[in-house]
């Protein structure tokens, strides 16, 4: 077990700067997952904290260690790879006794270890197979198994799931959640899957071009996005958007209405769920049905504004309404997020 | 293969058809050394276009063995072999540092490989011949031992740089992850799966030395270090040709190519990684 600190991390491939101003703190026990878009430097800042890739700048600590200079051996940490990277020539048993086999642990020594994590994973008929002979998802439970049997100090994944089926993925994320309440160690995980950092994070950390965009729990984030990239990024569908001219004491839309803003407010959140038909406090936007899609438990409703554009509404249960029907959208206005001209949250 | 076996029975058949033809093609001279081999001296001229003669012998054989043969053979042997050996160990590091490492140089060292693969071998023998000799190396097995492996080692280490690429990185840092220093996870994981590639490094640079005549013939002078491409040269005269002999001398020459072969296939049978990423 033990703490991951970040101060000021930096990276830079030549003159490439592709991480900047890192600072992050990973509790004891705790599983923190890093989301963002393809190409904002999780998998770089993961490989950090794993050795595989120098720090540029700033310091990484383990356990209160200093690890910057300290080779991935010695690190106490293991990794799950996206590409399970299972080593073709030994079988499932020795794969997964691998890192004892490397720390000269006896064979008789390996064996209550590596046969524990594989009936944790539901793994103990496979032992003797090699892992051609696997499927996509015992590949990865392997993997996991390589991981869990050394009981290191810390758990990395990169992206452990985005090889599998929609099902496997649901199924495998209910395991690792399972697994992680089960070991308690300290978790850094990688995913572009929001579903997958909603349910798994302690806390998320929302990256983007290199640098982080806001840290907290699930909630935090979904509740109270720092600026308009984690409000897009986390939700789904995503949070609509409404620009607006500021007026004292709020925000004028495109339609004349004015909405209650703080100071400095140029744009206004509303997540789909936050919209209804049903009046509010607030003034609503009059608007026409485009396309209705009708899930069973909610409706998603893609209404065009007067001005505003294409708002998404999404009310509970099974909507009777058709495309071209009048409505108005009321925003509740306890769930409004503001943002300034540089799409920080503002209030 | 077991997709072709659902399909159209005509077009297995042509397949197999065509495969038969082309390795007929291919082994056509090999029967056709069998043959004058085992061929007695007075038929193999009026016998000269029979599928098989009227009378087979031993008789080349035995005289083959009983000539100077046996030692050009083993001369040929230990030039291949170590050749090969030395070859495939620095074609590996070389294979490796390329694939693996980013290094001032690299490109440059590269064009120089290549570059040594563009001329032809006459046009640099006088050369080659000046430095062995002011290596005082002239007449001596492990002067051909240098040459074949200089001019292999360039071919050689793209050979295993392209077995290296095709290791994922993953499964090394996957290695160094699990506590393994770089040499190690070189040993127990690259290794084992570079296998393939080092037989088939091993097999080519072998064959090239055990057929090469070139150098063999300019750097070694005296009879009893020759290798046996030269002394199957021993079996033309002035006057004539021993075709008999010299054809028996071929199929012995064969015999440890075919051995080598048979030694490392079970290495060159592909898709050793298969399983190692994805699902
Ligand atoms: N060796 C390298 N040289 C130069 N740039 C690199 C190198 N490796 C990665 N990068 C750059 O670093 C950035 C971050 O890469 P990284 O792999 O960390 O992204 P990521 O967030 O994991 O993306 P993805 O979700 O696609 O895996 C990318 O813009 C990439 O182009
Ligand atoms: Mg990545």
């Amino acid at each position: 077990m033990a703490r991951i600190e970040m101060n000021g991390i930096g990276k830079a491939y030549g003159r490439v700067e592709v991480l900047r101003d890192v600072d992050l703190v990973v509790n004891d026990g705790e599983f923190v997952v890093l989301v963002g878009p393809s190409g904002c430097g999780k998998s770089t800042l993961l490989r950090m904290i794993a050795g595989l890739e120098p720090i540029t700048l700033g310091t990484l600590s383990i356990g209160g260690r200093l690890m910057n200079e300290v080779p991935p051996r010695d690190r106490d940490i293991a990794m799950v790879f996206q590409s399970y990277a299972l080593y073709p020539h030994m079988t499932v048993a020795r794969n997964m006794g691998f890192p004892m086999e490397i720390a000269r642990r006896s064979k008789s020594e390996r064996a209550g270890p590596v046969a524990r994590a594989a009936e944790v994973l539901g793994l103990q008929s496979l032992l003797e197979r090699y892992p051609r002979a696997l499927s996509g998802g015992q590949r990865q439970r392997v993997a996991m198994g390589r991981a869990i049997v050394r009981e290191p100090a810390a758990f990395l994944f990169d992206e452990p799931l985005s090889n599998l089926d929609a099902a496997l993925r649901v199924e495998m994320r209910l395991e690792i959640a399972r697994l992680h309440r089960r070991i308690g160690a300290t978790t850094v995980y990688v995913t572009h899957d929001q579903v997958e950092a909603m349910t798994l994070a302690d806390r998320i950390v929302v990256m983007n071009g290199g640098r982080i965009q806001q840290i907290g729990t699930p909630m935090e984030l979904y509740e109270r996005p720092a600026n308009r990239f984690v409000a897009g990024f986390i939700g789904s569908p995503t949070m609509n958007m409404v620009e607006g001219t500021p007026v004292p004491g709020g925000l004028r839309l495109a339609d004349g209405t004015v909405w209650p803003a703080p100071a400095g407010a140029t744009t206004m959140g509303i997540r789909p769920e936050s919209l209804s038909l049903t009046p509010s406090a607030l003034p609503g936007l009059a608007a026409e049905l485009q396309v209705v899609e009708r899930l069973g438990s909610d409706t998603n409703l893609y209404c065009e504004t007067r001005g505003n554009g294409v708002l998404l509404a999404r009310v509970q249960g099974n909507l009777d309404l058709g495309a071209g029907a009048r409505v108005t959208l009321w925003p509740d206005p306890a769930r409004l997020h503001a943002f300034d001209a540089k799409g920080e949250r503002c209030g | 293969m077991a997709v072709l076996g659902r399909s159209n029975p005509v077009l297995v058949a042509g397949k197999y058809l065509a495969i038969a033809a082309y390795v007929a093609f291919a082994l056509f001279p090999l029967y056709w050394l069998v043959k004058i081999a085992v061929t007695p001296d007075r038929l193999i001229y009026t016998e000269g276009t029979r599928y098989w003669p009227s009378a087979a012998t031993w008789d080349n054989f035995r005289a083959v063995l009983a000539s100077d043969f046996l030692r050009f053979f083993g001369n040929s042997v230990t030039v291949s072999l170590s050749t090969a050996a030395i070859t495939a160990v620095i074609a590996a590091g070389g294979g490796y540092a390329f694939s693996r490492f980013e290094f001032r140089g690299k490109r440059g060292v590269v064009a120089l490989l290549l570059l040594t693969q563009m001329f032809p071998l006459l046009m640099i023998i006088a050369p080659i011949y000046r430095i062995v000799s002011g290596l005082g190396l002239l007449n001596t097995l492990p002067s051909l031992i240098v040459v074949y492996t200089a001019f292999n080692i360039p071919f050689a280490i793209f050979l295993m740089q392209s077995f290296f690429d095709g290791i994922p990185k993953d499964l090394e840092e996957a290695a160094m992850m699990d506590g393994c220093t770089r040499m190690q996870a070189l040993r127990k994981v690259i290794l084992p799966l570079t296998l393939p590639g080092l037989g088939a490094t091993l097999g080519f640079v072998f064959t090239a030395a055990w057929s090469e005549i070139l150098f063999a013939l300019m750097l070694i002078r005296d009879e009893d270090r020759m290798t046996f491409p030269v002394g199957l040269l021993n079996f033309v005269s002035k006057f004539s040709v021993d075709w008999g002999q010299m054809m028996a001398a071929g199929v012995l020459a064969l015999i440890p190519s075919c051995l080598f072969f048979a030694f490392i296939q079970r290495y060159l049978v592909q898709g050793l990684t298969s399983g190692a990423v994805k699902g």
